[in-house]
């Protein structure tokens, strides 16, 4: 029931979002989110937006993982 | 190049490199931990981790909101949608489960109106469409589903749709954990935990497991570098004697989760006790809706009563949900229970590791460990 891969929001109106995804434009819900911006990119669980992705913690997260494995 | 930096978390390179280092860290000391959510399960199985880490062994856990829905609420489902002029909308898993009393699909095929929703906000236009009837969504899931049928209850609620209603089989996952492991550990040293989940609620809902049961846990993203990265921080964690909880998934889950999702949860819901396939009546575990979302309450509007649960005979379910069996322990396995003719939940659902294990690890190894 999960879209585990970040979805980027193309268009908003009021609550609710459209999300850019292969299959072209999807509506979400954006109610759980409402410091999204066009252009951010979501989580979206069962037709709703959960969570806005933060991309300086996932650079921060791939940087860590590069340094753990440097000495292979 | 990627095009966006979350594309890099499938690096096929780096995950490689991670492997390695996961495989140097683990040695060959064999060491037992669990991964507590569906969508992880099959994550995992799909990319074949489990035969590459050994001995380093994981397990699935009970986070397939499909599967641990008990026997006895899915009949009472059932029957509900066998009633005059109701349309029981719900999640298209839910459809083939086997019940005592049938599944939704056989009672569609015997006529009942039963639709497939994606979203419960579908359940509550289905509503708006058909006055009509009488539009139940049955709604199944963990923290992650829950916020969005809260939204539909309050909608409904708001805008006087008078024929809609739920069944709230949601259930909470800290609470199924404790449960889980209250009568001792056992042998586990360390939890992946669910990254959706824990975008709602947050990293710091599972701090108990750490003060009370002093097990290291990582809260984990999907793709296989988060998969990888926590299973690293685990095996660190465990080996050093280090039970805390790690947040392994920060582009996504904040120590206090999603305010928002939580307010609305609190808003329309209480904890109460539920029944889980496998694990049994845990307290606090489920999600009913309070006094003033009873109008939207189907448990009442229908007067329902849960009978006794009779699981599938044969079906170990329960056991693998639990993690004290994995699914070609149980002598059904491909063996009279296929995804095609599924004997149980963890067989029908996409999340459930009957079929993960089914799809994806009948390579050499686990098949021949049947014997
Ligand atoms: S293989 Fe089928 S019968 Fe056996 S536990 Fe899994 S779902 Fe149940």
């Amino acid at each position: 029931m999960c879209l585990a891969v970040p979805v980027q929001v193309a268009r908003i109106q009021g609550s609710t979002g459209w999300v850019r995804t292969a299959a072209g434009e999807v509506r979400v819900d954006l109610t759980l989110v409402p410091q999204v911006r066009v252009g951010d990119w979501v989580l979206v669980h069962a037709g709703f937006a959960l969570q806005v992705l933060d991309e300086e913690e996932a650079r921060r997260s791939l940087e860590e993982w590069r340094r753990a494995v440097e000495h292979l | 190049m990627p095009s966006n930096i979350f594309e890099a978390f499938s690096d096929p390179q780096l995950g490689r490199r991670l492997l390695a280092h996961l495989r140097e860290l683990v040695g060959d000391e064999p060491m037992l931990m669990m991964e507590v959510c569906g969508t992880h399960t099959v994550a995992v199985s799909r990319a074949g981790l489990r035969s590459l880490i050994r001995p380093l062994e994981l397990r699935s856990g009970p986070g397939c909101p499909v599967c641990v829905t008990d026997d006895s609420d899915l009949a009472a489902v059932v029957r509900l949608a066998k009633t005059e002029r109701v349309t029981v909308a719900t999640y298209g898993d839910m459809l083939r489960v086997p019940s005592s009393a049938g599944s939704l699909a056989e009672a569609r095929a015997a006529g009942a109106d039963v639709r497939v929703v994606y979203s419960a906000l579908e359940g509550l236009k289905l509503a708006q469409q058909r006055r009509e009837r009488e539009v139940v969504l049955v709604a199944v899931g963990f923290e992650t589903t829950a916020p969005g049928a809260a939204l539909a209850a309050r909608r409904a609620v708001e805008r006087g749709v008078s024929n809609f209603s739920m069944v709230s089989l949601h259930k909470l996952i800290p609470p199924a954990l404790q449960a889980l492991l209250s009568p001792g550990r056992a042998a586990l040293r360390g939890l992946l935990l669910p990254g959706h989940v824990s975008t709602v609620i947050g990293s710091r809902a599972f701090e108990f497991l750490s003060r009370e049961f002093a097990l290291p846990a990582a809260v984990a993203g999907f793709e296989p570098l988060d998969i990888l990265g926590a299973l690293i921080t685990l095996v660190r964690a465990a080996k050093a004697g280090h039970p805390a909880v790690y947040n392994c998934y920060r582009r996504a889950v904040r120590p206090q989760g999603n305010p928002r999702a939580r307010a609305l949860l609190e808003e329309v819901f209480r904890p109460a006790p539920a029944r889980w396939r496998g694990l049994g009546v845990v307290p606090d575990s489920g999600l009913v809706l309070r006094e003033e979302y009873s109008a939207v309450d189907a448990a009442r509007r229908f007067g329902i009563v849960p009978e006794e649960s009779m699981p599938a005979p044969g079906c170990r379910c329960g056991e693998v949900l639990l993690g004290r069996i994995i699914p070609p322990e149980c002598p059904l396995f491909g063996n009279g229970c296929t995804p095609g003719a599924p004997r149980g939940p963890c067989m029908v659902s996409s999340e459930g590791s009957c079929q993960a294990y089914y799809r994806y690890e009948r390579g050499g190894e686990l098949v021949g460990r049947r014997g």
